[in-house]
């Protein structure tokens, strides 16, 4: 067997499914920003970026992406949504925000597009 | 003993709270969704329940990842709010029952559904905003409370079909309990959104209107989907609808439509609003 798990998943077009495989690539990742819960930790993440990373062992894609701001890289490293959607409210960023930043159109674009799915 | 009333579903997106924190109720984008809680503040008013069964999945507060249950009941005297990262304002305890609960516990575990018992349980916003929704005017929630913890997170998720017999389950737990309540039973999440990836911002107003559709006199015909077919159909989100059939089979049969709203969008999310009483 490779590396995918015995019960694979649909391919569904931009869409990456939360399973085991991502879950154990994303577990630093999304512990750091399960962490975020507790604004003392959001403001040490502040204080120095970097710093936090690496206690909580963040490998190079997630440093990378978490530097860059970088939605899709941070769900291609195993993020998921509802922990980076923390690591977002630092920055007073909300989940139409991310959308706009993860399909490449501006936030207003990204809004009228949800409006638009009314009719 | 006690008896279930009947049922509320709802989305509940984080975006709410803020709505409410900021006053925003009648503010052009909120109005459609927030009076579409007019029908449901009506039929509260009329049946005056006593507790709440809260069906809903925690988005990182008290679970994470490296212990995550795919069903868990809150056991604990009182269940609270906490800070989810974005520094929005807590909303008051929630009583809980702890007599219920245990009841609840013994029943399920019995009917083969050995779920996680939690003595200490915080509550996130798919607990606790449509608990708010309901009761916009009380201070602190007027019920007692119930969490019921689904596993919308993680891969692999309890299938609709499960989650079907496990809203049975439930059913059968609340009402095998010899005190006389009124329970509602509440199911939250929904309905189509997809959050991630280059398909963020996904809605599909058709399967939305199917599956309330269904929920309403065929529930078990969405017990035919797979998990895979939600995300496909609903978005990586939208299989919060199982947190919708968990409640509804709670409460068995032939149950009546009350009350529906759906309006696209808030936030990100279609959402949908629905009463559903018990038949007498």
């Amino acid at each position: 067997m490779g590396s995918r798990p015995r019960y694979a998943h649909r391919d569904i077009s931009g869409t990456t499914i939360f399973d085991g495989v991502q879950a154990q690539k994303g577990y630093a990742l999304n512990k750091m920003c399960y962490s975020f819960n507790a604004a003392e930790n959001r403001a040490a993440f502040v204080a120095d970026e970097e710093a936090y990373c690496r206690k909580y062992g963040l490998n190079a894609a997630q440093r990378k992406a978490i530097k860059d701001r970088d939605v899709l890289g941070l769900i291609a490293a195993g993020g998921n949504v509802y922990y980076l959607a923390k690591f977002a409210g630092i920055f007073g960023l909300g989940v139409q925000d991310l959308g706009a930043a993860q399909t490449g159109m501006s936030v207003e674009a990204f809004k009228q597009k949800l409006l638009d799915a009314a009719n | 003993m006690a008896k279930i009333i009947g049922a509320v579903t709802t989305s509940h997106v984080p975006a709410i709270g803020n709505a409410i924190a900021k006053g925003l109720q009648n503010d052009p984008y909120w109005r459609p969704f927030f009076k579409g809680w007019d029908g449901v503040h009506v039929w509260l008013e009329k049946t005056k329940p006593d507790v709440a069964v809260v069906v809903y999945n925690d988005h990182g507060l008290q679970f994470f990842l490296d212990k995550l249950p795919t069903f868990a009941v809150g056991a604990a005297p009182e269940y609270r709010n906490a800070d989810e990262g974005w520094g929005l304002p807590t909303l008051p305890p929630y009583r809980g029952n702890t007599d219920l609960s245990w009841h609840m516990i013994e029943s399920l575990v019995a009917d083969e559904f050995d779920i996680t018992t939690c003595q200490e349980m915080a509550v996130d916003h798919a607990f606790t905003l449509p608990l708010k929704l309901m009761w916009p005017n009380a201070e602190a929630c007027p019920v007692m409370t119930v969490p019921v913890a689904v596993n919308t997170v993680q891969h692999p998720l309890p299938t609709p079909l499960r989650c079907y017999k496990f809203g049975r389950a439930l059913g059968r737990a609340i009402e095998s309990y010899d005190k006389d309540l009124k329970v509602v039973v509440l199911g939250t999440g929904g309905l189509s959104h997809q959050l991630d990836g280059p398909r963020a911002g996904f809605i599909n107003k058709a399967f939305d209107a199917m599956c309330m559709e269904k929920l309403v006199g065929d529930p078990e015909a969405l017990t035919r989907y797979s998990i895979d077919d939600l995300v496909e159909q609903a978005g990586t989100q939208g299989v919060e609808v199982i947190n919708w059939l968990t409640a509804r089979a709670a409460l068995g049969g032939r149950v009546s439509e009350v009350h529906r709203n759906y309006h696209i969008p808030i936030s990100n999310t279609a959402s949908g609003i629905m009463v559903l009483a018990n038949a007498a």
